[in-house]
């Protein structure tokens, strides 16, 4: 059963390989002569200042959290949408009450705000 | 190829796992050179649509300019400045590559050759797809550059709100079919996808565009706001890996949409002759190809709130919706429990086609609706400020707009 995965992970393996191959290639033949503006970071020709990684406005992590939820349902649908057929009206209905209450956190979210960017 | 290793003396198991390993680097070999004729298509394309002539140097049509443009690309210095994180740094452009040439390995390219049929097909190009956005993390967080970490959380914001409605659009096809192998989904498309679910097709495209990161959806990368977005920093094939994953992942969602909705390999005679499949698929996978560059040429960049606007409050809703209709029409239509013909699917597909219609004409009055009260906020507003700088109008304007 978990056979059937081996060509993936030989694939990650070989892609990995590849990209530090690639990467290899380009140390050698590109040339290699670092000077100190060379190596600074870039920031529109002025002089860097502070730490690059400062504090991250709150809204990504509101999308992120709002993501997480959605997709845990999304994952919810999958199993359902491959035998729903088998299912028959039990399963119909089931997913419309778990869609109605989806619907209805979804509705809250949007009435609270959770979805403005700004 | 398994026989004649088993002929040398291997064991089963053994001779087919050296198969498949040889399969697919064999896959990843070829999807890797075929990005060089993606980039050089791509190109094409773009200069017919702004007036150009494109590449034409190069060998014939400009063909090798992608191969010269790599040769030039491995001869530069290859810049690693002062406060990246080594490790993490070296290996997002590698991720972002591997994250796409996964995507081929369950691709089913002829009616036998597919890297592994996974049964989950569907969910694994989910797990698959998402690897990208950690890739661009991880380039923004290592770089150590402001530019690049904002362009990295602006485009992490963008991919994973998008990717909600692309798998529910994706669950389609799953419902449709009644498998998640994407072998059996193109086996079960007697009538393509596209005629049963037009409207998927469009959630799909559009939320394929904004994982992408393409225009109108290039935000990530906005030059006049972000420089170069999370590949700032990059210099060299480092820069070229992230190029090749961009062109790569934009002919694989050609593919995907080959795959799910377009019937795939399937074609007159493609069961007898497997060759010709794969020259379906290729035929296909170019329309759906071409139609993510269209878009890319016409369309302007839109700014980041309309777009997170756009999946949350438009694509999310909307794709939840088409998914439940399908589904239960699916459910009520006699007939659909054995489909084995072009004729059994018929009458299916078109009145899913008919419930499809009726939907987009009715997101057509709302977003028509919608669209009346904005101008006449913002015809409001204009009247309230006669005399205000230039630009004030439009940033004031929120962009979905919903109170």
């Amino acid at each position: 059963m978990l056979s059937e995965y081996a060509p993936i992970a030989a694939l990650l393996v070989i892609s990995v390989g590849m990209g530090i191959l690639i990467l290899f290639i380009s140390r050698i033949f590109g040339p290699f002569r670092p000077t100190a503006r060379k190596l600074a970071p870039y920031e529109s020709g002025m002089e860097p200042f502070g730490p690059a990684i400062r504090r991250i406005p709150v809204k990504f992590y509101r999308v992120a959290v709002l993501f997480i939820l959605f997709d845990i349902e999304v994952i919810f649908f999958l199993p359902w949408a491959v035998v729903f057929r088998d299912l028959g009206s039990y399963g119909l209905v089931t997913m419309g009450v778990f869609f109605f209450v989806l619907t209805v956190g979804f509705i809250y979210e949007w009435k609270v705000g959770g979805l403005e960017w700004e | 190829m398994t026989d004649s290793l088993i002929d040398i003396g291997l064991s089963r198991g053994l001779a087919v796992l050296i198969a498949k390993t040889l399969g697919v680097f064999a896959l990843a070999t070829v999807g890797l050179l075929w990005t060089f004729f993606c980039i050089w298509a791509e190109r094409k394309v773009a200069a017919r649509f702004q007036d150009r002539l494109g590449p034409n140097r190069a060998g014939p049509f400009g063909l090798a300019q992608t191969v010269a443009d790599a040769i030039k690309i491995i001869l530069k210095e290859d810049i690693m400045h002062q406060g990246v994180d080594r490790w993490v740094f070296n290996l997002a452009p590698i991720l972002s590559v591997m994250s796409v040439l996964l995507i081929w390995v369950v691709i089913p390219f002829t009616p036998t050759l597919i890297g592994v049929d996974l049964s989950i097909g569907v969910l694994y190009l989910f797990a698959v797809g998402s690897l990208g956005s950690i890739a661009i993390l991880m380039a923004g967080w290592s770089s150590n550059n402001k530019f690049a970490l904002l362009g990295a959380f602006r485009a992490v914001a963008q991919l994973i709100s998008y990717e909600v409605p692309m798998a529910l659009a994706m669950l389609v096809p799953v419902v449709l079919a009644g498998s998640m192998s994407t072998q059996d989904i193109v086996r079960s498309q007697h009538v393509m996808y596209l005629i049963a679910a037009p409207l998927t097709v469009l959630i799909f495209i559009i939320a394929s565009m904004a994982e992408l990161g393409r225009a109108p959806f290039d935000i990530l990368e906005a030059e006049s706001e972000l420089v170069a977005g999370y590949q700032t920093e990059y210099s060299g094939f480092k820069f070229g890996l992230f190029y090749v994953g961009e062109f790569l992942h934009a002919f694989t969602v050609g593919l995907l949409i080959a795959v799910l909705f377009l019937g795939g390999w399937r074609g007159p005679f493609a069961e007898d002759v497997p060759a010709l499949g794969f020259v379906y698929l290729l035929l296909k996978s170019f329309v759906g190809y071409f139609a993510v560059m269209w878009i890319r040429m016409t369309l302007p960049r839109v700014r980041v709130d309309q777009i997170l606007d756009l999946g949350w409050k438009f694509l999310v809703p909307l794709s939840l919706v088409n998914l439940i209709v399908v589904a239960f029409l699916w459910k009520i239509l006699p007939g659909t429990d054995s489909i084995n013909s072009a004729g059994d699917a018929l009458v299916p597909s078109l009145v899913l086609l008919a419930a499809n219609i009726l939907m987009i004409a009715g997101v057509g009055m709302l977003l028509r609706e919608e669209g009346r009260r904005e101008r006449a906020r913002i015809a409001a507003r204009r009247a309230a400020q006669p005399v205000s700088e230039p630009g004030s109008v439009a940033d004031a304007a929120p962009a979905g707009a919903s109170d």
